[in-house]
C-alpha cells in the first residue's frame, strides 16, 4: 500500500514537472515570442487596429459600433442617430456583471432559435424600424427590399460591417438629413464597398465606421 | 458571383490547401514520432521531468503518465483561477468560482475547452497565457500521442513496447505544434487578430461615450487555439470576434489550422504502418463524411427554414456578414466534425437541421476528420469494428493491419463507443427529469431540449461549442458537464491504449487471398456506413426529439 502511494506520488511529481517544464515554452517563451514579432512588425494590427479621424481615435476599423443619440432621461435604450450610416442590431451583447467598475466592450448573440417567437418578434420589428426610419418623402422603403443583416443580429454582436444592399437602402435617408445630394451619398457608399477578398473569400460587405468618417468629412466640406 | 458558389469555391480552396500540406506535414509527424535523436531543448525538459526518453513503455504505463499528467494540468490550472484575484496581470478580475474553477480546469485539460464563462470579463492575462493557451497545446499533444500509440500497436507485433510518453508530448508539442502555431499566429496578426498585454485602457468612439477594451495575447491563443482542435475562445464570441477573426481570409484559413493536423494523421498512420494505402482509405472515409455534411449544411442554411429566418428573409441571426452563410457553414462542420468547438457564428441561430448537423458531428464521435490524435483513434477503432462486420458477413476471422480481431479487441472496441452515448443519454435524461435543470434553458420547445443535448454531447466528446442560450454556469452544469469531459476523455484513452497493447503483443497474421482488403475504396464506403449506421442510430430517438422536431417543424 505504501509502495504504490509513493509510486503515485512519484508519478505525479513527474507529471507535475513536465507541466511546468511546457508551461515555461508554451506559456511564457512562446507568447512572449510571438508577442514580440507582432508589436515589431505589426504594432497597429497588435493592437487593435485603431481608426483615427481629425486627430482622435473613433473606434477600431474591426469592431463595430453604435451611433445612437444621447440618452434622454429614464430611456433604457437610446434613438439611433439617423444622421449616421447605422450598423446591424446587437440583441445578444449581455452585460458587464462581473467586474462592474469597467464599462467593458463585451460581445456575445442572442442565441435565440429560429422558431423562437421572441426572436421572430425582434426581427419584423427591426425589419419595421428600418422602414419607418428609412422612407423619406417621395420615397416609402419596400419591406421586402431590407435585407437580412439588417434585421439579425450578428454573431459577435461587434460586426463592423453590413451588406451594400442595407448600405445603399440607408442613403436616401442619410442624405436628407445631412442636407446632400443622393447621388453623392450613393458613390461614398459605392467607393466604401468591398468586394470578396480575392474575388471567393467571404460576402461583399460595407464598413459602418469608415463610411461615416467619410461622410463626416463630406458633410464638413460644404 | 452568387453566395452559394462562393461558399462552394471556399471549400474547394480549403481541399487544395489541405491536399498541399497533406503530405509534407504527415511525413513530418512520422518522423518526429520515430525519430532517434532528442533536440537540446527536450533533453532539458526530460531532465527536469525525471524521465527517460528511450525507456518504452507498456500500455498501462503510457496510460499512468498521461493521467499523471493530466491530474496535475487540472490541479494547476484550477489553483491558478482560484487564486487570480491576488495574481498580478489579472486586470483586477476577481477569483473564480470553484464550481466554474473545476469546469473549467477539466474543459481545457481533456481538450474540449467547453466555457461557462466570459472570456472577456472573467479570464486576466495569466489565467488566459500561462495557463489555459498552455493546455491547448497538451492537451493536443496528448491525444497525438495516444493515437501514435495505437497506431505502433498495428505497427509493432510480439512487444509489449508502445513507445515513451514522456517523449511523445514533448516532441509533439516542441516539434510539432509550437512551430506551427508560431507562424500561423504571425499570420493571424498581420490580417488584424490583436497580440499585446495592455491593460483595460479606454478608446474613444464616433459617437458617445469611450468604450474600454481588454488587450490579451489573442493570436497566440488562437492559433493553437484552432491548430489544436481546442475551440476556447479568448472572447466570448469565440472566433465570430473580430479581434478573434477579422477577415473572410483568416476565417478561411482558421479552418485550415483546425482540419490541418486531423487529416495529415492519416498520413502519418499510414507512413507509420508501412502502407500510406492504408492511410489513403481513412483519409477518404473522413474526406466523404465531411464534405457530404458541409454540403448538406450549405444546402439547409442557404434555405434559411424556421419562422423568424424566413422572417428575415436570410441565415444571418449569429452570423458575421465578413463570412457570410458560406464561410459560416464551413467553419461550423468543420468544428463540430472535430473536437474543436470554436463557432464563427451561433448554431443555437442555425437552422433546426443546420444545429441537428453540427450535434451529429460531434455524435459521430468527432472522427471525421476529427480531433487532433482523438480523430485518428476514434475512426480507427471504428475501422476495427467495420472489418469485425465485414468478418461476420463472410463467415472470416477478422483481421486488420494484419492483427487479429478477436474477442478482447472487440470487447475494447464496444466499449470505446459506449462511452459517450451512455455519458450523453443519461446526463441529458437526467437534467430534464430533475425540476430545476431545465430553468437554464433559453429557448421553449424542441430546441429548450436541444440545448441541452447539445451541452452534454459537447462535454462527453469533448468538443466545447453549445447551444449558448443555455445557462452552463450553475452548480449542476458545471458539475456534470465536468464529469462528462472527464470520462468522455479518458475513459475512451484507456480502452484505446489497452487495445494498442493488446495488438502490439500478437504475432501479424499472413495476408492472403481470403484477407478483406482495407486499402480500397469498398473498405471505405463500408467504413462510411458502419460510421453513420452505429453511431448515428444510437442518437437518433435524441435527434427525432430535438433538431428534427424543430428542423421538420411547418
Amino acid at each position: 500500500m505504501k509502495n504504490s502511494v509513493t509510486t503515485g506520488a512519484r508519478l505525479f511529481g513527474a507529471g507535475l514537472r513536465a507541466l511546468l517544464a511546457l508551461t515555461l515554452v508554451t506559456g511564457v517563451v512562446y507568447p512572449l515570442a510571438v508577442t514580440g514579432v507582432a508589436q515589431g512588425l505589426f504594432p497597429g494590427r497588435a493592437n487593435g487596429s485603431e481608426t483615427e479621424a481629425d486627430g482622435r481615435v473613433v473606434g477600431s476599423s474591426l469592431i463595430g459600433q453604435a451611433y445612437t443619440l444621447p440618452p434622454e432621461e429614464g430611456q433604457e435604450t437610446p434613438e439611433p442617430d439617423l444622421r449616421w450610416f447605422q450598423g446591424r442590431p446587437a440583441n445578444g451583447l449581455g452585460t458587464n456583471t462581473l467586474n462592474t467598475e469597467y464599462r467593458l466592450l463585451l460581445s456575445g448573440a442572442t442565441n435565440l432559435s429560429a422558431g423562437n417567437e421572441d426572436l421572430v418578434r425582434q426581427v419584423e420589428d427591426a425589419k419595421a424600424a428600418v422602414v419607418k426610419d428609412n422612407s423619406v418623402p417621395g420615397h416609402a422603403v419596400d419591406p421586402s427590399d431590407v435585407p437580412a443583416d439588417a434585421v439579425t443580429s450578428s454573431g459577435s454582436g461587434l460586426d463592423p460591417h453590413i451588406s451594400p444592399a442595407y448600405a445603399e437602402l440607408q442613403t436616401r435617408r442619410v442624405a436628407v438629413r445631412n442636407g446632400l445630394p443622393v447621388a453623392r451619398v450613393e458613390r461614398l457608399v459605392e467607393d466604401h464597398t468591398e468586394g470578396r477578398t480575392l474575388g471567393f473569400l467571404g460576402e461583399p460587405r460595407v464598413n459602418v465606421l469608415a463610411l461615416n468618417v467619410a461622410l463626416r468629412e463630406l458633410s464638413a466640406q460644404r | 458571383m452568387s453566395p452559394v458558389l462562393s461558399g462552394v469555391l471556399q471549400l474547394l480552396a480549403l481541399v487544395g490547401a489541405l491536399a498541399l500540406a497533406y503530405v509534407p506535414l504527415g511525413n513530418h509527424m512520422a518522423r518526429v514520432y520515430s525519430s532517434k535523436t532528442h533536440l537540446r531543448a527536450e533533453r532539458w525538459i526530460y531532465k527536469a521531468v525525471g524521465a527517460d526518453p528511450d525507456a518504452g513503455m507498456t500500455w498501462s504505463a503510457y496510460l499512468r503518465g498521461i493521467l499523471a499528467f493530466s491530474v496535475a494540468g487540472v490541479l494547476f490550472l484550477y489553483l491558478l483561477q482560484r487564486l487570480q484575484g491576488v495574481l498580478p496581470g489579472s486586470l483586477g478580475f476577481s477569483s473564480v468560482t470553484p464550481a466554474q474553477s473545476f469546469n473549467t480546469a477539466v474543459s481545457f485539460v481533456t481538450n474540449t475547452n467547453w466555457q461557462s464563462y466570459y472570456g472577456e470579463q472573467t479570464m486576466g492575462h495569466v489565467v488566459q497565457t500561462a495557463g489555459l493557451a498552455v493546455q491547448n497545446f497538451v492537451s493536443a499533444a496528448v491525444g497525438m500521442a495516444v493515437a501514435v500509440a495505437l497506431v505502433r500497436g498495428f505497427a509493432r507485433s510480439r512487444t509489449g513496447d508502445l513507445g515513451n510518453f514522456w517523449a511523445d508530448l514533448v516532441r509533439g508539442t516542441v516539434r510539432i505544434l509550437v512551430p506551427v502555431a508560431a507562424v500561423a499566429a504571425v499570420v493571424l496578426v498581420a490580417c488584424g487578430v490583436i497580440q499585446n498585454f495592455s491593460g483595460i485602457h479606454e478608446v474613444g468612439q464616433f459617437t458617445g461615450a469611450p468604450q474600454q477594451w481588454n488587450g490579451g495575447a489573442v493570436a497566440s491563443q488562437e492559433a493553437i487555439k484552432e491548430l489544436g482542435t481546442n475551440g476556447g475562445g479568448y472572447f466570448n464570441a469565440n472566433a465570430a470576434h473580430p479581434f478573434e477573426n477579422p477577415t473572410p481570409l483568416t476565417n478561411l484559413f482558421e479552418v485550415f489550422l483546425i482540419l490541418l493536423i486531423p487529416f495529415a494523421m492519416t498520413r502519418t498512420f499510414g507512413v507509420l504502418t508501412g502502407s500510406v494505402r492504408q492511410g489513403y482509405a481513412i483519409l477518404a472515409t473522413m474526406a466523404v463524411i465531411w464534405l457530404g455534411f458541409t454540403a448538406l449544411m450549405m444546402w439547409t442554411e442557404f434555405a434559411h427554414h424556421g419562422p423568424a429566418l424566413q422572417a428575415a428573409g436570410g441565415a444571418m441571426e449569429g452570423k458575421e456578414v465578413r463570412f457570410g452563410i458560406g464561410g459560416s457553414s464551413v467553419f461550423a462542420v468543420a468544428t463540430t466534425f472535430t473536437s474543436t468547438g470554436a463557432v464563427n457564428s451561433f448554431h443555437s441561430s442555425y437552422t433546426g437541421l443546420g444545429g441537428g448537423i453540427t450535434l451529429l458531428g460531434m455524435m459521430l464521435g468527432e472522427i471525421a476528420p476529427g480531433g487532433v490524435g482523438s480523430g485518428l483513434y476514434g475512426m480507427l477503432v471504428m475501422a476495427v469494428i467495420a472489418v469485425f462486420l465485414a468478418g461476420l458477413m463472410v463467415g472470416r476471422t477478422p483481421e486488420y493491419l494484419r492483427k487479429k480481431i478477436g474477442a478482447r479487441e472487440m470487447k475494447l472496441a464496444a466499449c470505446y463507443i459506449l462511452v459517450t452515448p451512455a455519458l450523453v443519454l443519461v446526463l441529458t435524461a437526467a437534467s430534464l427529469a430533475l425540476p430545476t435543470p431545465p430553468h437554464s434553458m433559453l429557448n421553449p420547445g424542441a430546441h429548450g431540449f436541444s440545448e441541452v443535448l447539445y451541452a452534454f454531447t459537447s462535454a462527453a466528446n469533448n468538443n466545447g461549442s453549445a447551444f449558448a442560450g443555455l445557462n452552463a454556469n450553475t452548480d449542476w452544469f458545471n458539475t456534470t458537464t465536468g464529469i462528462a469531459m472527464l470520462l468522455g476523455r479518458f475513459l475512451p484513452m484507456v480502452f484505446v491504449l489497452a487495445l494498442a497493447g493488446s495488438l502490439a503483443a500478437q504475432r501479424p497474421v499472413p495476408v492472403t487471398a481470403g484477407t478483406l482488403r482495407t486499402d480500397k475504396p469498398l473498405f471505405s464506403g463500408l467504413l462510411v456506413g458502419a460510421t453513420l449506421i452505429i453511431t448515428g442510430l444510437t442518437y437518433f430517438p435524441a435527434l427525432a426529439l430535438g433538431p428534427l422536431a424543430e428542423g421538420l417543424a411547418r
